[in-house]
């Protein structure tokens, strides 16, 4: 396949920081200039220096005629709006002129306050724009409202599971008795990964088979043919990538497709990459049902009795989805008459919609919707607000901590003539300035961090420069953070009455402070409950990770069987592989170590209670299994070729053992639908589902379907040695199959991917936190430390040292740390139990995470308030007491 | 002469736009600069150049056909203006009688 290299792009965040201060009128003919240059410079100085040149170039754009041509822009609306409001438009240039002095004035409060406010504003940005994506999952598809897929509950011994697959002719059922209801059904296959070949050339991509309507029902943006691509039998829809990656760039359109070494297909469209947040987005190939059905013919021969595939469905237009629901939900029930095993399961059919796919796909074990990730959206909103909440309270800290200073100033406004409402007005416009400035800060800050955070949170999300909603949000955030931050200071500081502040007889009341200690107090809370959510999540999943999972993952690879070749010659390749020198073992198993893929029930033993409805977990294996992924035997024996009786020999895990209370287990009989096996060995419990899940009871077996190969490579060999050579010896046996490696214990990694993120993002909202608040705790130190500073110097002079003055600066803000850590302890306590609760395999919530994030967060509050108090504490008494 | 400024680095600016007479763009006036000139030019301070021309009245401008090379963008064209040029004349008039007014003045 033909590749051509594709054409360098300059750095995209380059182009972003452009539109940041470049009026939007002229930046097409500035971007176009830009890239003709660039690309100028790629082929005379090649790409890495045309792209350092590039960004060198966008920052020399940042120019005070373009700056201030960009501000005329954005205030000839601004001030058309505020004459119409309670500010004045000429005294809206004096309070910016006060503003803008006041800030220059003050240097360290203005970069406490700007940078403490921008930081938390850029996180309540991320956090925004995250939620956006999460709440704009699946809105891409124009019928959106009225798809569904169709699921099912079953019940067993009081607990109900929720599953999507169903057996394979309830759809003619929905499709031929509720016409009025469903305007299309579509049978589909799981969306899973296929070996898809043009020529020799082979990749593994992700597929789904589905009846030839789903173009038109999701909607797919075609690029070449049509949406009725599907109907025609043996055809193939590739989305863009797909097309790409296969043809590069010649036109794929008839060309011939082979699936899985068994389909031909033909490439009858091309459709545009589904976005990233949309469901179906990994599918990089649409092929129809009947194709499936006819390479798998027993498919048409599956009953009620057997649920394995998928069924997507969209509504007329004006139905409701529960109406459908409750009309549907016996369907299943209904057509299982007589087969009294899969009645005790009391299935029940539903409906769930597509705007509930992804957010709101958990079910408890009453069958009930519990939400899901939404649950993570209102935890992460939560903590961005609270981030938002930290960063305004430093700003009110600390316009209020210096109220004193500009008390005069009030006071001679007021004597001069000032109402209360213009005093209050030039106090907002100048928490609006600072909110403004710290807003082009967050989107700074935000370009620089976003790819950043996208990794951590698995996105693919940009600021939305184009989109009208983000700077509608963004303007409503400004508005809000610039009323949140200001409202203290104004309606506090426009109250003074002139003649009082004036004789400077002006006390600023006992009980002044007590708000501002009051929102330290909060800060800190919030911050030590990250903390400590932060080390216990943490803790979770080091739990979990160390958890003993029963078998060896090291050196273990696995491979799926995805062409007939594997299985009429597995033999051949094992011994192939053996002859290499760098495997120890290979088996065959019916699915991956890290997986469970069916269960089954119709088991019977002695000392069964026939109330009981018993479920297990079913594996078929190899006799070599064992030996290649390291089972660890509790008793008996591993299966062996030397045994032919092993035939109808069954190994089982503890957790069935216990299950059935089985006292000796080895040699005991276990009935599968009347048919004797007999347990040959116990092994401990392999983690293959959730490790945070007890251990499924699971019963090994010899005879039935084996799609998966595992290798274990020696211990002492290397895989980047060891890998070369198995995938010789594939490419030898069987020439038809790729070599499409997993990694055990990758996969097994894989499984604490969600967990992880919030670990990482706990840890990232938990230090910025602690930073802000302790941003706050400086600026409010060396306010305390400045307005004592005549106290300090006669300690000094009658004697006091330095380790006194230090302690009586730092002993107030200790005190308050203190109280938040006495909040924060039972607070975080009540909600990590709640969390730990839903794991059932878990750490535990000891003692000491709290003392160590109390102490954390002493010790920081300490280094913080040390250097102002120090430095307050060194000064020279002469100096503070010469004026007086 | 009325009180026109016009600022060095504005005259070449002006008087590329008026040499390259239609096809005058930011990038094309940049790079005829720098091979006339010499010196080291960036696009940023051409586009700033100009912008403030354009306000002047020196040079008028429209958006030209969009070109792959630049991803699709469309460049604006720059042109003199009959303003434009009578300020080039009256510049190199001044000029001009300044030399003429120079004495001769042997400097070897």
């Amino acid at each position: 396949m033909a590749k051509s290299p594709p054409t360098p792009l300059p750095p995209a965040w380059a182009d972003q920081l452009l539109g940041v201060f470049c009026p939007s009128e002229l930046q097409e003919e500035l971007l176009g200039d830009l890239y003709e240059q660039f690309e100028q410079q790629v082929t005379q100085l090649g790409e890495s220096t045309a792209r350092r040149l590039y960004v060198w170039e966008v920052i020399r754009f940042c120019r005070p005629y373009l700056i201030s041509r960009q501000l005329r822009a954005l205030t000839a609306n601004l001030t058309f709006n505020s004459s119409i409001s309670f500010l004045p438009a000429n005294m809206l240039r004096n309070y910016l002129k006060i503003a803008l002095r006041s800030l220059a004035k003050n240097q360290v409060y203005s970069f406490i306050n700007i940078s403490g406010l921008a930081v938390g504003m850029a996180i309540a940005m991320l956090i925004g724009l995250w939620v956006w994506d999460e709440l704009s999952f699946d809105r891409y598809y124009q019928n959106y409202d009225r798809i569904v897929q169709v699921a099912q509950h079953g019940t067993v011994n009081g607990e109900t599971w929720t599953e999507t697959n169903l057996p394979y002719p309830l759809a003619t059922e929905l499709k031929t008795n509720y016409p009025t209801d469903f305007k299309r059904v579509l049978k589909a296959w799981q969306i899973q990964d296929h070996i898809v070949a043009v020529g020799n050339d082979k990749l593994s991509l992700t597929g789904e088979f589905i009846e030839s309507e789903a173009p038109e029902m999701l909607t797919l943006h075609m690029l070449k043919g049509t949406r009725a691509g599907l109907r025609e039998p043996g055809s193939v829809l590739l989305s863009a990538s797909a097309a790409k990656a296969l043809f590069g760039d010649t036109d794929p359109m008839n060309k011939v497709v082979k699936i899985n070494n068994a389909m031909d297909t033909r490439v009858t469209g091309v459709y545009q990459d589904l976005p990233h947040n949309t469901a179906f987005h990994e599918v990089k190939f649409f092929a129809p049902w009947d194709l499936y059905v006819s390479a798998n013919p027993y498919i048409k021969e599956q009953g009620w009795v057997n649920n394995f595939m998928h069924v997507y469905a969209e509504l007329q237009p004006n139905v409701d989805v529960d109406n459908v629901s409750t009309k549907i939900k016996d369907i299943h029930l209904k057509n299982l008459v007589g087969n009294t095993g899969q009645l005790a399961f009391n299935f029940q059919i539903f409906l769930h919609p597509m705007s509930k796919w992804h957010l709101h796909s958990g079910f408890d074990k009453q069958g009930n919707n519990t939400g899901g990730l939404i649950q993570y959206v209102w935890l992460f909103s939560l903590i961005g607000v609270f981030v938002l909440l930290l960063a305004c309270i430093n700003f009110m800290n600390l316009s209020t901590a210096r109220s004193e200073k500009r008390a005069k100033e009030v006071g001679i406004r007021k004597a001069v003539g000032s109402m209360r409402g213009q005093l209050i007005s030039q106090f907002f416009s100048e928490s609006f300035l600072v909110v403004g400035l710290a807003f082009v800060l967050t989107i700074g800050l935000v370009a620089v961090s976003i790819n950043w955070f996208n990794e951590v949170a698995d996105k693919e999300m940009a600021i939305l420069w184009t989109n009208p909603y983000f700077w509608l949000f963004s303007l409503g955030f400004i508005l809000l953070t610039g009323l949140l931050a200001g409202s203290y200071p104004a309606l506090y500081l426009s109250r003074f009455q002139p003649i009082k502040v004036l004789k400077g007889t002006f006390q600023v009341g006992r009980f002044a402070s007590i708000p501002r200690k009051v929102l330290v107090v909060v800060q800190f809370t919030v911050s030590i409950t990250l903390i400590i959510g932060t080390i216990l999540v943490y803790r979770q999943i080091q739990y979990a990770k160390n958890r003993p999972v029963g078998y060896t993952r090291e050196g273990l690879i696995d491979v799926r069987m995805s062409a007939d070749d594997f299985y009429t010659k597995f033999d051949v390749l094992r011994q192939e592989l053996m002859n290499t020198g760098v495997v120890y073992e290979t088996a065959q198993s019916a699915s991956r170590a890290t997986e469970l893929w069916s269960n089954n029930i119709g088991f019977d033993w002695k000392g069964k209670d026939p109330s009981v409805q018993a479920d297990f977990g079913t594996l078929t294996v190899s006799p070599e299994y064992g030996k290649t992924v390291g089972w660890q035997f509790m008793a008996g024996r591993d299966f062996s070729r030397d045994f032919s009786s092993d035939s109808s020999a069954y190994v089982v895990n503890e957790a069935t053992v216990r299950f059935m209370g089985l006292k000796n287990p080895v040699g005991q009989t276990i009935r599968r639908d009347g048919k004797p096996f007999q347990i040959i060995g116990v092994i401990k419990d392999m983690v293959m589902g959730s490790p945070f899940e007890p251990a499924y009871p699971t019963i090994f077996f010899l005879r039935g379907p084996l799609n998966w190969i595992n290798i274990k490579i020696k211990p002492d060999v290397s895989a980047a040695d060891a890998l070369p050579k198995i995938e010789a010896v594939f490419k030898k046996v069987v020439p038809s199959a790729g070599f499409d490696y997993d990694f055990v214990d990758q996969e097994y990694g894989a499984k604490f991917a969600d967990e992880d993120r919030i670990s990482s993002l706990a840890s990232f909202f938990a230090i910025l936190a602690i930073f802000i608040s302790c941003l706050g705790l400086f600026g409010l130190a060396s306010y305390v430390a400045e307005q004592r500073t005549k106290e300090i110097g006669i300690r000094k002079v009658l004697g006091a040292s330095v380790t006194n003055l230090w302690a009586m600066l730092s002993k107030d803000f200790v005190a308050l740390v203190l109280i938040a850590f006495g909040i924060a302890t039972p607070v975080s306590y009540y909600f990590l139990s709640n969390w730990l609760a839903a794991y059932t395999y878990r750490t535990d919530l000891s003692w000491w995470i709290f003392a160590a994030s109390g102490a954390g967060a002493l010790v920081v509050t300490l280094l913080t308030v040390s250097f102002q108090s120090i430095k307050a504490a060194l000064l020279n008494p002469v100096k503070s007491l010469r004026s007086e | 002469m009325g009180r026109t400024y016009l600022g060095e680095f504005e005259e070449l600016v002006l008087l590329t736009v008026a040499i390259l007479n239609g096809t005058a763009y930011g990038l094309a006036i940049a790079e005829d600069l720098k091979r006339r000139t010499n010196r080291s030019i960036n696009l940023s301070g051409v586009h700033v150049a100009l912008y403030r021309l354009e306000e002047k009245g020196f040079v008028k401008s429209q958006l030209g056909g969009a070109i792959a090379a630049r991803g699709g963008r469309r460049k604006r064209l720059f042109s003199i203006t009959a303003y434009g040029k009578r300020t080039l004349d009256e510049l190199r008039q001044v000029r001009y009688d300044l030399w003429e007014a120079m004495p001769n003045l042997s400097l070897s």
